[in-house]
């Protein structure tokens, strides 16, 4: 177990190094002299050569390359040029929002995706099947932005139930714990600020949850549709259980692996996906952040949050795949 | 009893078989699913194929007196109403499928030329090659998808041929990868022996028997692969990273259309419909084809942003 682990680790070092190189060539390869890009519009030619020499872009480019990965490996991203705040604190001041958002919609893409899969496969080919499976499809090809403006125009234009945008209403939050609103304001039992973060979080969380909810109903049927064949689903009936718990006890818990392991694959769309949805719902993440970095051409912090991102995605695949060899012992003692 | 089983057989088949005029290579082809993702499919291509002849108007003319005019049904002249710059909206979705369909057609093709050949020279060759190639893909796969497409947005600008790379950039890799686990197995097989000892060289191998034996996988993976071009190509127009906004897409339309929701819904709803029937059409199909062609394939070609 910890020679496998040991294993992963390292073999993510050299991935985690070309990513950074793959990075740092997209910032030199793109049109303009970074110098430029990096200054505001009003920089004097002095003021030009003096941050060539301050950034070291008058050296070499391995010479760059290098300070840029030693500065990054000790989380130093760079400044801001719009904020001339440090690039990394600034993400990470806005992680929290975007952790809260992506962790709802995958509670609501499981809590309705994975029965309405069990529902379906239980029963093939009837018309609760048929059903489930054009739901399915309706989820997979749901363009997440589309439906979250779908979703304001309802719920927040027409019915006026929920509020379009943001993550509270002005000075109902308490102060910050853990920086999850949510559980904030549990812990604060501060009833009407978690009330508040609901009606707020709820309609993103549709919006970017739809996606795995669907992937999650089709893979979910197909995998209970497989395990209803095994020979201890038969044994099971022959003891006398009775039909729900032959399902929900036998077959559902067996099915649960390539359900797990979807979560995990289509962590990375998510994390994609909220990028735009936070955009939509001008909902305070480090997905908006990037957005409004963009807008303002502020390429350390679009470089900054690039990075972050690809490493979270990287440490979620590596925890996964560890998941997968505590889970299921094949994968530990493969290769 | 078998007798009564044929007969009973010949008389459910027979209708169909009289009534239809499908010729029978083909039947196994009419399942739901394909007659009904490959319907939807082939209204988009003649949409985008006739759009200049089917447009009412010219999709980039504007009209600020008839701006935010509700479709035709309630008001106005213009069948699905106009923007908020006064332009058709029915012209401007026509012409959207067109780019719609270009781009993602042109990524899809590009991606499944550059992964099924790196994947076959991956598999065959193995080794060092195999090594290099498969690191590559590790260090592309590593990126969530569309986060390496909006950075390469982010740097380069606006453009054609610019969206065109962004969106191939991790969209070779399923092809890649399934091409290189059959050019694997298929390298030691007979029929590659019995080439190479009759003196073929590698290239003609790979031409001639490895990549004929990948077509069927790669077409299911290409389907799955155009509809998250297009999700994608949409995604990265609405936050404004896509071609120039001179070009009408569905995307750029809804970015439009987002601002002005709360008094006119038209503007959203009509290209959002597009993309959202458009994908779903191109999931159905190719879910089709993978029931039809192997249902090994199942998981391979999805969950691509």
């Amino acid at each position: 177990m910890f020679t496998y682990i040991t294993r992963r680790v390292t073999g993510t070092i050299p991935v985690i190094i070309l990513i950074s190189l793959l990075v740092f060539m997209l910032v030199q390869s793109a049109p303009g002299d970074p110098a430029d890009l990096l200054l505001s519009d009003e920089a004097t030619e002095q003021d030009v050569a003096e941050a060539r020499a301050r950034w070291g872009l008058d050296q070499p480019v391995w010479v760059q390359y290098w300070k840029f990965f030693t500065a990054a490996i000790q989380g130093d991203l760079g400044t801001s040029f719009r904020y001339a705040d440090p690039v990394l604190s600034m993400i990470l001041d806005r992680l929290p929002a975007t952790i809260e958002l992506s962790a709802f919609s995958i509670l609501i893409a499981v809590v309705f995706g994975v029965p309405l899969g069990v529902w379906a496969g239980a029963r093939p080919n009837s018309w609760a099947d048929n059903f489930g499976s054009l739901f399915g499809f309706f989820g997979i090809s749901m363009p997440n932005f589309w439906f979250g403006i779908m979703l304001i125009l309802l719920l927040s234009g027409v019915l006026n139930l929920l509020p379009s945008s943001g993550r509270d209403t002005y000075g109902i939050a308490s102060d910050p714990i853990t920086g999850f609103y949510l559980l904030d304001s549990i812990l604060h039992r501060n009833w009407k600020a978690l009330w508040d973060g609901l009606a707020h979080i709820i309609m993103p969380a549709i919006a970017l949850g739809t996606n795995m909810m669907g992937i999650l109903m089709r893979v979910t049927r197909s995998s209970v549709l497989e395990v209803m064949h095994e020979d201890y689903i038969t044994t099971a009936r022959a003891k006398g259980v009775n039909e729900r718990n032959v399902l929900w006890r036998h077959a559902v818990r067996n099915a649960m692996i390539p359900i797990i392991t979807v979560v995990g694959l289509e962590l990375g769309t998510l994390l994609s996906g909220s990028i735009i949805v936070e955009t939509v719902f001008s909902w305070p993440g480090s997905g908006q952040l990037l957005i409004s970095a963009i807008t303002a051409r502020d390429y350390p912090l679009i470089t900054g949050t690039v990075l972050t991102y690809t490493m979270i995605f990287v440490v979620i695949n590596l925890v996964i795949d560890v998941l997968y060899a505590v889970i299921d012992p094949r994968i530990r003692f493969d290769k | 009893m078998t007798n009564s089983a044929l007969t009973e057989e010949a008389i459910l088949a027979r209708p169909a078989a009289q009534g239809s005029r499908v010729p029978r290579g083909l039947r196994p082809w009419l399942t739901p699913k394909i007659v009904l993702g490959g319907g939807i499919v082939l209204v988009l291509v003649i949409m985008g194929v006739l759009a200049p002849a089917i447009s009412p108007f010219d999709p980039n003319r504007q009209n600020l007196l008839g701006a935010m005019q509700a479709p035709q049904w309630l008001a106005g002249a213009h069948f699905l109403g106009t923007d908020h710059v006064g332009r058709d909206i029915l012209s401007r979705i026509f012409y959207g499928a067109r780019i719609s369909l270009v781009i993602a057609i042109t990524v899809v093709v590009i991606s499944g030329i550059v992964g099924v050949g790196l994947g076959a020279i991956s598999g065959y060759f193995a080794g060092k090659i195999d090594f290099a190639i498969q690191k590559l893909v590790e260090v592309v796969w590593a990126f969530p998808p569309l986060l390496l497409a909006i950075a390469i947005m982010a740097f380069f600008g606006q453009g054609l041929g610019i969206l065109i790379f962004a969106l191939v950039i991790q969209r070779w890799i399923p092809y890649c990868r399934v091409a290189r686990g059959q050019a694997l197995s298929l390298r030691s097989r007979d029929f590659v022996h019995a080439a190479r000892s009759l003196g073929a060289r590698n290239a003609r191998i790979v031409m001639k028997h490895i990549l004929p034996n990948l077509m069927q996988a790669a077409t299911v993976i290409g389907t799955f692969a155009m509809a998250t071009a297009i999700i994608a190509e949409a995604s990265l127009s609405f936050l404004g990273l896509g071609v120039p906004p001179s070009i009408p897409t569905w995307g750029g339309m809804l970015a439009d259309g987002r601002a002005y929701i709360s008094t006119s819904w038209w503007l959203a709803l009509f290209p959002g419909l597009c993309i959202f029937f458009t994908v779903l059409g191109i999931n159905l199909l190719g879910d089709g084809m993978r029931d039809i062609f192997d249902p090994r394939l199942k998981r391979s070609g999805q969950g691509m942003g």
